[in-house]
């Protein structure tokens, strides 16, 4: 493993590059487009402990039926559930084009043998997992074992072959600071990540717009030094439209055109779509309508 | 890093649609008087001037020209004040007028704002988040020192110089005007001001300001004109001092036109700042630091940093990033809120930095400028660099006062110290590395007067601010922009 330790990332200069960008003022059509887009890059996440089959039924309902009304908007990107529940998603969405993703690797910690993990993948891909959310193992990267972290993410992908993507969770909130978020970007995109991925939900902070600047520059310098491109999916506390367009802006300033797109940028979201959903009827009715219309599984 | 890869583009898929900011509520006056012993006049000799929106050639308004008769009745007045009602007041009332300025200035920051963008061509972006909060708190600090003077020079008897004559630029008209007036109001000075010719709006707005806030007649008197005016204040027998913030070619003359009197003076002029990249600098931070230090106000910035040095081995990744950076720059309408880069200030200044453009390609250097459509009316430069330059060209000598940048490279810190200080100028510079050591010893070695580390064209009013050799001398801002405006013992 060749890693390029050098590249620093200064705090200041990220939040203000941040504050800029949140600076940005989208108004009537380029509104609209951008919220059109968050909606198509949205994976629709339940990760709970509670998650029964039929919640997961009622929640590929909604990734499948969010707006009958406006057919000409796009779907959800994917519905990302626990491994026991992807046989459930997978069986109700394979007419669908909506993607099923599955947590995987002893989430949301990690702390589990390799061939745990492994076992774990092969398990959720057999059963018709088409993305595979990793994560990585944190307390192993504080110790300065990175080749142990690198060659785990490798060998997930190795497993996930060409039947799935992979999606590398950093759980950014325990990494302490945005030198250590650079520096596990780098690796789990030279470890063969298609995506790397902020957080896992369960942690505080979970994404945040300077923690996914860092990991976007690191995208392009990877772009920058192979032609090859990485994904990029921040995960957990973007819950409204106005955020998600600051996401966008970011994407688009830092990576451009190429990432504008769902197959390389992705939301972790729960509640996100139906604020989504509300702006846009906004932007088409000039009416913002009750929340009690947009439905809550 | 390979250059077969695919270059990045950043326009045409999902571009902003305008975001204009709505100036349905403002009034522009016709015309624009004289501010002088608290009331608004009409100059004696009744002539007037133009003043232009640079985004679109239109008249905003006439802006009246103050000629001999009227300086003199400006300083008689400031010189009334200073020996009356003014010269007797506590320090502690001066600092209640001073922060009722400042205030009053936040209250109406919108309306500022929109002036100074119609007027000067800024973005509405700087004028909004920057230039007005920054001319509020210079009034908010500077109030805070009114009644500290004997704390701030212990011992040495603090008192002021009299009658003081500023003149200030036209790139920051509000914010200059801030700089030079607080300070000389809480040493407890009066004040005869004249702005830019093309960008005096601001300053008579603040004169309603000071009207207002019912500051003394004649403490402070706002009188615009051209250079002429600018040369019957600095040559007024009765004023103690001059303030000026300019081009180093007006600093020299107005120095030799003081010389032999007992005047004072503060000179802020021009810069050729090196903005020094180093290999182990956080590059996507540092490209934006290059972004800010050069087209930031179009590049009418006296700190700005125009020449860029770049460690050759990080030279090609830096230079992608830069341009990869520059095509997320929105060029165009200052009053849209997404604009950054907005009008050249005057066709006069279009027209030299045209000239150095094409003074750098006709000397070799080669010229990249991003690709953006301008609008068909008003004064325009798009986003401009050139690489392939050395020390001797003319554009990493002179000060462009434009979107230009000379891109040199360097291999060692000596180099680059020695390039750095290969000028002239001395008014700031920027250092990008993630070593600490590294810094502080280019801030000793860098013969400026401002240095940034990992960062740039940040500005406070508690920081001090001024140059080393032709950019200048005496220092505006802290503790340190005090005592040129006071006699010490």
């Amino acid at each position: 493993m060749i890693l390029d330790l050098k590249t620093k990332v200064d705090k200041l200069g990220i939040e203000d590059r941040v504050t800029r960008i949140t600076k940005r003022s989208l108004k009537s059509e380029a509104k609209l487009q951008g919220l059109k887009m968050i909606l198509s890059m949205i994976d629709l996440t339940t990760l709970e402990g509670m998650d029964t089959n039929k919640s997961v039924e009622q929640l590929c309902y909604k990734a499948t039926h969010l707006h009958q009304e406006f057919p000409d908007l796009p779907n959800v990107a994917a519905v990302c559930v626990y491994p026991n529940m992807v046989k459930t998603a997978s069986n109700f969405l394979k007419d669908s084009k909506v993607k099923v993703a599955s947590v995987a690797t002893a989430f949301p910690s990690g702390n589990s043998s390799l061939e745990v993990k492994i076992q774990e993948t092969k398990e959720a891909i057999f059963n018709g997992a088409e993305e595979i959310d990793m994560v990585i193992s944190r307390g192993k990267f504080h110790s300065g074992e990175y080749n142990y972290v690198f060659d785990e993410i490798a060998t997930i992908k190795e497993t996930c072959g060409d039947k799935a993507r992979l999606k590398v969770i950093l759980e950014t909130g325990e990494l302490g600071d945005y030198d250590h978020v650079r520096l596990a970007s780098e690796i789990s995109i030279k470890a063969g990540a298609d995506f790397i991925k902020t957080s896992t939900g369960k942690i505080k902070p979970a994404a945040t717009l300077p923690i996914t600047l860092v990991m976007l520059e690191a995208i392009k310098d990877h772009y920058y030094n192979t032609g090859k491109m990485v994904g990029m999916k921040p995960a957990g506390g973007i819950s409204n439209s106005k955020l998600a367009l600051q996401y966008l802006i970011m994407v688009k300033e830092t990576l451009g055109n190429l990432w504008l797109d769902k197959h390389w940028f992705r939301f972790g979201a729960s509640s996100l779509a139906n604020d989504v959903l509300m702006q846009i009827l906004k932007q088409k009715t000039g009416g913002y309508q009750s929340n009690n219309y947009f439905s809550k599984d | 890093m390979s250059s077969k890869i695919k270059s990045l583009k950043y326009n045409g898929k999902w571009d902003f649609s305008p975001s204009i900011e709505s100036i349905e509520n403002l009034s522009i006056q016709k015309e624009y008087q004289l501010f002088i012993n608290g009331q608004f006049q009409q100059p004696l000799a009744k002539k007037y001037f133009p003043s232009i929106n640079p985004s679109n050639e239109q008249q905003l308004s006439r802006i009246a020209k103050a000629e001999s008769e009227d300086v003199d009745m400006a300083v008689k007045s400031a010189r009334a004040a200073f020996n009356g009602q003014w010269g007797d007041i506590s320090a502690k009332e001066r600092a209640k007028y001073i922060y009722r300025i400042a205030r009053l200035v936040q209250e109406k920051s919108k309306e500022l704002a929109i002036v100074e963008t119609l007027d000067g061509g800024k973005p509405i972006r700087e004028s909004r988040d920057i230039d007005i909060p920054l001319a509020a708190a210079h009034f908010f600090y500077y109030a805070g020192w009114a009644d500290k003077l004997e704390y701030a020079f212990p011992n040495r008897f603090p008192k002021p110089l009299g009658v003081v004559g500023q003149i200030i630029p036209w790139n920051f008209p509000l914010m200059m005007a801030a700089w030079k007036i607080a300070p000389a109001l809480a040493t407890g000075n009066t004040v005869v001001l004249k702005p830019a010719e093309s960008t005096s709006i601001t300053a008579l707005l603040l004169a309603e300001i000071i009207k207002e806030a019912e500051l003394p007649p004649g403490v402070v008197n706002i009188i615009s004109g051209d250079g002429s005016t600018g040369n019957l204040i600095v040559n007024h027998p009765d004023v103690n001092k001059i303030a000026f913030t300019g081009s180093t070619q007006v600093g020299k003359s107005i120095m030799q036109s003081i010389s032999g009197t007992n005047k004072r003076s503060t000179m802020e002029l021009g810069g050729k700042a090196a903005n020094i990249i180093f290999e182990d600098a956080p590059l996507d931070q540092a490209v934006e630091g290059v972004i800010n230090g050069i087209y930031f106000n179009q590049g009418h910035v006296c700190c700005a940093g125009s020449r860029l040095f770049i460690q050759e081995s990080v030279y090609d990744v830096v230079l992608r990033k830069l341009k990869d950076r520059m095509q997320s720059l929105v060029v165009g309408n200052p009053l849209d809120k997404n604009t950054d880069i907005g009008a050249v200030n005057s066709k006069q200044q279009l027209a030299t930095i045209q000239k150095y453009i094409d003074v750098g390609v006709k000397e070799g250097a080669d010229i990249f400028q991003l690709n953006c459509e301008l609008p068909k009316s008003g004064y325009w430069c798009p986003p401009t660099l050139f690489t392939n330059v050395s020390q001797s060209h003319s554009i990493a000598k002179e000060e462009i006062f434009g979107p230009v940048l000379a891109v040199q490279t360097f291999r060692t810190t000596q180099e680059v110290i020695n390039k750095a200080n290969n000028t002239p100028y001395g008014l700031s510079a920027g250092v990008w590395t993630d070593k600490g050591s590294k810094a502080f010893n280019l801030a000793s070695k860098l013969k400026a007067g401002v240095i940034w580390a990992n960062t740039y064209n940040k500005f406070d009013p508690t920081s001090p601010f001024g140059g080393y050799k032709e950019s200048g001398h005496g220092r505006e801002g802290g503790l340190h922009g005090l005592s040129p405006y006071l006699n010490l013992e």
